[in-house]
């Protein structure tokens, strides 16, 4: 009798593979996200319409040149910002560095739309800072020389002020990632430091600019407020036009299929240069930069270069909205006002909330059986986040419209009632376009998460013993937990801050805290919309003051 | 006796291609064993095998007698008392190093528990690190905890894939001495994997040379070193060349160092040509010789010169010579060989 024989026979156990359910599951859900974007591709192949010819003869010039020079504009603004500051603050030590390095994202949490409408009210033609100058020089309105906020050029001003973080935020993270070597290599082949920033520094970091940069024209391209308050012809508001007052749906879906070739080549940009980025990682071995302190004056004028966008990007509309706020406190925050508020913070969690479960489904599918139909699937659905509002609208209304309406006639002829609009008249159409819009972020971050859970470690954990529900639970759930929450976070201040989307899609006499201070502000009664405002602005510093953190912690040359 | 860990022929496939095929081998119970191979030969693929990550496409895998995987049936990992340390360790970061130890001990009391982890890290020399975080460790601490984790089940059989390849290869040698010297202390049967000879001599008890997904030869260092059985283990183990020569008569050799005299590792005619393993170990120079060869090349190593040294007929030998020996390159230097036990293998048709 042998041994085996004798020993207690192991059970024979299928091999744990994870069904193929879970992989169609994936794929279902991917493809139901993708579906708003696949529509709108759809319709740029659509045969063309009157209205179509006749944008095309008329104003579709206007749309493309006037988009070019917004991202132009803002491309030389916030790049310039972006790379000076994050220049001072990876390379020199000087007065507030400290300070600037996670005060200068605060900006982002200023949405364009309201920093416009804030600095149209401090520097309008009737606003303080032009009464005080007329008062001043005794000068008469068209005495004098000011620029106009409601241009394109302010739109520049605008978008430049609050997107250049993305710069300086790839850029710095590049600057610190280069070793010190490189630079020093430089010197000692007779390059200056200026030459040497320009010759080394500039050129390594050249990737992570342009995916900063990337994002930021893709936030440009996005927004439907300020431009709109400005006046300015774009994209998004040449799809508003058409939509609301042509009627004429597929011209729309197709000026926002047009939108979305540009913006196909911004995230392209966007790939390309974070792939080169992995090229550019020369030295294995990691020395910090030096920090070179500054002599007092050359140190404080980086303080200052460090403190103006700072300044004009936050601090002085935050003060405004403030001062505004505090002015209209009494008159604006009513019941009405927290039911606003109510509004937006059960939609916001709402998303956030159901955003989690494809993001898990989607994360864990790649992760444990990827396949690259899946991952491609997974791709698509997660290029909602470069998608303008205006243009996810359109892709939600158009299939859901229709689908509202087969619903209704089918519900009338057989038994004899209407059902209405179930989908495309409800707040379901909206939290499903804020899903598509947002659901990048929450794949991102459970992706991140997850990939922080090497495969060795599930493995690890077996071989000690414990089952799959138990890896989950004993390591997966801890080390997620801050990935989720972060995911979580992320897309609530989205939701909120989110307007084209949810002025097209929002049910009648439904109203978000965005929604409610845009449509104050088009009333032109600035200090009224300013407590909707302050209170989206507030919010927002929340997720920016994670980001800092994050990038506090995250030090190069330092091991996970 | 039965053996801690015995592979009878068995194969792994992945993805439908064949990885590993016919593998045989026996461990006793404390025994150190390694796979030795360049990447890619298929040895953290048998490995996995063991541990339960894949299912064998034949042969059969016993542990402590007992049938764990074949075919047609598959233990889970969480249930063969196999511990691993993986190649990137896999310490989980949220948890302590007391808390990474005790992960695997469940069902313990916590007094036992306890004592265990207290044993463990005084025997990896690390008794203070048990609150603190794994990313506060530096590398070779890492190492020690994973191993200290991976040991604290007292595993039936403990495998190890590549666990010094994150560190400095001067390190690599001296930790493989201390993990070998850890594991015999708490006598537990081990398996490595690694790509390292000096990795697998400082350790290992038995080392398999794998090629290609083949097992080439399980055996001792020292037999693995003096009597490869195939051209393939004689290349990857030790510094040494093959030089050509024809069998004058059993035991008697002529090649272009003369004729050696010696036991043949294999029985071969008269006349047959082959191939003789020669070290540089078994090259003496000696001024006396008939046989010269030219210094080409030389490194100095301290104690000794490694010279390469070209026969007249074009073959290079190496020769080991105390460093007062100190010969320019260009040189002819008298050379023997000196061996009584000759590796020979017969020479293939169409290399002459």
């Amino acid at each position: 009798m042998t041994a085996a024989a004798l020993a207690p026979a192991p059970l024979p156990r299928p091999r744990v593979r994870p069904p193929s359910g879970w992989t169609l599951a994936a794929a279902a859900i991917a493809l139901v996200i993708a579906t708003p974007i696949l529509t709108v591709l759809g319709f740029v192949l659509y045969p063309s319409t009157e209205t179509w010819r006749h944008l095309a003869d008329t104003v579709l010039a206007d749309y493309i040149g006037n988009s070019l020079l917004l991202m132009l504009g803002v491309a030389l603004g916030a790049g310039s910002i972006g790379i000076t500051t994050a220049w001072l603050t990876s390379m020199y030590r000087f007065p507030g560095r400290r300070f600037f390095i996670w005060s200068l994202l605060l900006p982002l949490a200023m949405p364009a739309y309201i920093i416009a409408y804030t600095y149209t009210g401090m520097f309008e033609a009737a606003g303080p800072v032009q009464g005080w100058i007329r008062e001043v020089f005794g000068l008469r309105y068209g005495d004098y020389w000011f620029p106009e906020i409601r241009s394109l050029g302010g739109a520049m001003a605008m978008f430049s002020l609050v997107l250049y973080p993305y710069v300086y935020l790839l850029a710095r993270a590049a600057f610190l990632d280069q070793s010190v070597c490189a630079l020093e290599a430089s010197r000692t082949l007779g390059c200056g430091p200026w030459r040497s920033f320009f010759t080394v520094a500039l050129p390594l970091a050249r990737p992570a600019i342009v995916t900063g940069l990337s994002l930021a024209l893709m936030e440009t391209l996005a927004d439907y407020g300020t431009v709109q308050y400005f006046g300015v012809s774009t994209f998004t508001t040449g799809i508003f036009r058409t939509w609301f007052g042509l009627g004429d749906s597929a011209a729309a879906a197709q000026l926002s299929g047009v939108l979305m070739t540009f913006v196909f080549a911004l995230v392209l940009l966007e790939r390309w240069s974070r792939r080169q980025a992995r090229f550019h990682h020369a030295t294995g071995r990691y020395r910090a930069l030096p920090n070179i302190r500054l002599a007092p004056l050359t140190g404080w004028i980086a303080a200052i270069a460090c403190f103006l966008p700072l300044f004009f990007g936050f601090l002085l509309p935050v003060g405004q909205l403030s001062a505004w706020a505090l002015m209209t406190f009494d008159e604006m925050v009513n019941a009405g006002f927290y039911r606003l508020a109510l509004n937006s913070f059960l939609l916001a969690g709402a998303t956030a909330l159901l955003a989690l479960i494809p993001a898990l489904v989607l994360g864990y599918g790649n992760r444990n059986h990827a396949t690259p139909v899946l991952r491609f699937l997974t791709r698509l659905s997660g290029m909602g986040y470069a998608i303008p509002g205006t243009v996810i609208a359109i892709g939600v209304l158009i299939p859901f419209g229709a689908l509202d309406n087969r619903i209704d006639a089918w519900m009338v002829g057989h038994f004899g009632f209407t059902t209405g609009l179930i989908f495309s008249g409800t707040v379901f159409i909206l939290l499903f376009a804020y899903l598509v819009r947002f659901f990048t972020v929450s794949l991102n971050t459970v992706e991140s998460g997850l990939g922080k859970i090497r495969p060795s470690m599930d493995d690890a954990a077996r071989t000690m013993g414990h089952g799959g529900l138990e890896v989950l639970r004993r390591i997966h759930l801890p080390m997620m937990k801050g990935s989720l929450l972060t995911a979580l976070i992320i897309v609530f201040v989205d939701v909120l801050k989110e307007l084209p989307a949810t002025l097209v899609l929002r049910p009648f006499n439904f109203n978000t805290l965005a929604v409610r201070a845009f449509e104050l502000a088009s009333d032109e009664r600035l200090a009224d919309s300013s407590t909707a405002a302050v209170a989206i602005v507030l919010v927002s510093i929340v997720p920016v003051v994670l980001l800092s953190r994050t990038i506090a912690q995250s030090r190069p040359g330092r091991r996970p | 006796m039965t053996a801690q860990l015995r592979l009878e022929t068995v194969a792994v496939r992945l993805d439908g291609q064949t990885i590993v095929s016919d593998i045989s081998l026996e461990l006793a119970a404390g025994e150190i064993g390694c796979l030795l191979g360049p990447s890619g030969c298929g040895k953290t693929t048998l490995l996995r095998a063991i541990a339960g990550f894949e299912r064998p496409a034949a042969g059969e895998i016993h542990l402590r007698g007992h049938r764990v995987a074949s075919p047609r049936t598959l233990l889970a990992p969480e249930q063969r008392r196999v511990g691993m340390v993986f190649q990137d360790l896999a310490l989980f970061p949220h948890l302590s190093v007391g808390a990474n130890i005790a992960f695997g001990m469940r069902g313990r009391s916590k007094k036992e528990i306890d004592e265990r982890i207290g044993e463990l890290l005084e025997l990896v020399g690390l008794p203070e690190l048990r609150d603190v975080h794994p990313h506060r460790l530096s590398g070779g601490q890492q190492q020690r905890i994973a191993l200290a984790r991976a040991m604290a089940p007292r595993p039936d059989l403990l495998l190890l894939d590549e666990p010094f390849s994150s560190q400095d290869t001067e390190r690599r040698e001296q930790l493989a001495r201390e993990v070998g010297r850890i594991l015999r202390q708490d006598g537990i049967t081990a398996l490595l994997v690694t790509h390292d000879q000096h990795e697998a001599f400082a350790m290992a008890d038995h080392i398999g040379v794998m090629r290609d997904g083949r097992l080439l030869q399980w055996d001792s260092p020292y037999n693995l070193y003096h009597c490869p059985l195939s051209r393939e283990v004689a290349d990857f183990i030790g510094q040494g060349v093959l030089i050509q020569g024809r069998v004058l008569e059993e035991g008697r050799l002529e090649t272009p160092l003369g004729v050696v005299a010696g036991d043949f590792s294999q029985p071969l005619p008269p006349g047959a040509a082959v191939d003789l393993l020669v070290r540089p170990d078994d090259i003496i120079h000696d001024d006396h010789s008939d046989n010269a060869g030219t210094v080409t090349e030389k490194v100095f190593r301290g104690e000794q010169y490694l010279y390469t040294l070209g026969l007249p007929n074009g073959t290079r030998v190496l020769c080991l010579a105390p460093s007062h020996h100190d010969h320019r390159i260009g040189e002819r230097i008298g050379i023997r060989l000196d061996l009584d036990h000759l590796v020979i293998f017969p020479r293939k048709a169409a290399d002459g």
